[in-house]
């Protein structure tokens, strides 16, 4: 499928403990729905596969507990796409580029961000949920929206811009505390990386002070946003496989047809 | 609601113009431009979809065909963003006169009639003021189409609205396209307080009306480069 990028998997994965139930399950259709309006044309009702969103900061683990499920649902049968932020045909060249320049000011940002979802949504998510794929998405518009508000956007007006967004079938978000994910990342990179220490807000001119300013200003939003979205929460402080172990429970159920999303 | 700048106190005043392609509004604006500046005043130009850092992406999309009705209208509002946050805000704040050819009428007529909502295209461009003074150049539609037609015989894929599958034919497709672009503006035309130039008039006919009006609803000499 044109678009689908699978991001290249960093460890080897270890085998995977399968256990009992070896039986393929077919996902019955599961009803979906726009936030707002939608994409003009595009109908909701008919897509066969789940979206499942795993959000959280840099070094929560995210890409880690993605490349398990992969392997899992792979492994029990169903097809899987990888969509995430800044990976579109469109725009992902020249966000990059503006990114590194640090040129944009906050609405632009905002709606060149909101350019690569949209294009990604059309031409990877929804596709691939038509074909009945299951579809991981590393991030989706609730890091955009958190990163946006905590910039000063009004709430308002990104709910407005992203009534284009199909509403997943389970939303994870990865919560490790700001000092633990200070460590993932030197452990990682031995760096900070600019944008994820909200350098652009000049919270502080150390770095190390404003990543764990910063971060925890996005925590905070995704806690409030919790409350209208219904993320599923997971502690990810937690080892590895305690938490992948804790996802795949709740993907189970999404399968079953249960939603999973409280919303 | 949404205000223009002078009632939000901004000392610089925008002056936009709006119309469909062929009606003549560039020529104008230009005519414009090289009046203001010839009396030594603050002016600017921006046109639409002007933008450096977006422009790649946009050209790329359009050449490619890339783009559906949202992300067509997603870029363009980036592209707008840019340019309104850079540049229009900051030369406002400093007394300019910033002419812009186009401004977000065209978004909300152009993606409209490309089924986006109209509530949503208008909700994205909340953060922007209103213009001023915004010119609306009525040309009958056979003319503005005969000037393009003309002139440029080979439509581009968007430009013609060939990604809504009016027709095959790109200029019967351009027809439809522009007539219903034309319809959109004009049922905005008094919500947004259009000034309406006939179009069909000649040139300097035209820019006549254009810097009376102008001339009478702003005071021209706070605009000066250097006050004495």
């Amino acid at each position: 499928m044109r678009d689908v990028r699978t991001k290249p998997k960093k460890t080897p994965l270890p085998p995977l403990k399968l256990g009992r139930q070896r039986r393929v399950v077919v996902p019955q259709l599961s009803p979906k729905r726009f936030y707002g309006h939608g994409i003009p044309g595009v109908e909701a009702h008919n897509l066969r596969g789940r979206l499942i969103v795993v959000e959280g900061a840099d070094g929560s683990g995210r890409s880690t507990q993605i490349a398990q499920l992969v392997h899992w649902l792979e492994g029990s049968g169903h097809a899987t796409a990888q969509v995430g932020l800044k990976r579109s045909t469109l725009v992902s060249e020249e966000l990059e580029l503006a990114k590194q320049g640090n040129i944009l000011s906050r609405t632009t940002m905002s709606l060149f961000y909101a350019t690569d979802f949209a294009d990604q949504l059309e031409n990877s998510i929804l596709p691939a949920l038509r074909a009945g794929f299951m579809v991981l998405a590393d991030r989706y518009i609730y890091t955009l929206m958190a990163r946006d508000i905590v910039r000063g956007m009004e709430e308002d007006w990104l709910k407005n811009l992203y009534g284009i967004a199909l509403v997943p079938d389970v939303v994870f978000y990865l919560s490790v505390s700001p000092e633990q994910l200070v460590q993932r990342n030197f452990a990682k990179t031995a760096s900070l990386d600019y944008w994820e220490s909200g350098m652009d807000l000049g919270l502080s001119r150390d770095m190390f002070d404003s990543f764990l300013k910063y971060q925890a200003l996005i925590a905070k939003q995704f806690q409030r946003l919790q409350a209208t979205y219904g993320f599923t929460i997971v502690d990810a402080n937690h080892p590895i496989d305690e938490v992948n172990a804790e996802l795949r429970h709740k993907i189970g159920t999404v399968l079953a047809g249960r939603k999973g999303n409280s919303i | 609601m949404m205000k223009a700048f002078a009632e939000l106190g901004f000392s610089g005043r925008l002056i936009a113009v709006e119309g469909l392609d062929g009606s003549g509004k560039s020529t104008q604006i230009y005519l414009l431009k090289r009046w203001l500046d010839l009396q030594g005043l603050k002016v600017f130009f921006s046109p639409w979809n002007s933008s450096e850092l977006v422009k790649s992406a946009t050209s790329k999309g359009k050449k490619q065909e890339l783009l559906t009705p949202t992300t067509f209208s997603l870029i363009h509002a980036t592209d707008f963003a840019d340019r309104y946050e850079r540049q229009l805000v900051p030369l406002l704040r400093a007394g300019y006169l910033v002419l812009c050819d186009r401004y977000i009428f065209t978004a909300y007529a152009r993606d409209t009639v490309r089924g986006c909502p109209p509530e949503w295209v208008r909700g994205l461009y909340r953060f922007a003021a209103l213009p001023d003074l915004t010119f609306f150049f009525k040309a009958q539609l056979e003319v503005s189409l005969q000037r393009i037609l003309d002139g440029r015989p080979t439509l581009k894929y968007f430009e013609a609205g060939m990604d809504l599958h009016l027709s095959p034919d790109p200029y019967e497709s351009f027809r439809i396209f522009q007539g219903r672009v034309l319809e959109q503006y004009l049922a905005m035309s008094t919500e947004f307080k259009f000034l309406g130039i006939d179009a069909n008039q000649a040139i300097e006919a035209q820019q006549a009306t254009v810097r009376d009006l102008i001339a009478s609803k702003l005071d021209l000499a706070a605009f000066a480069a250097h006050r004495s």
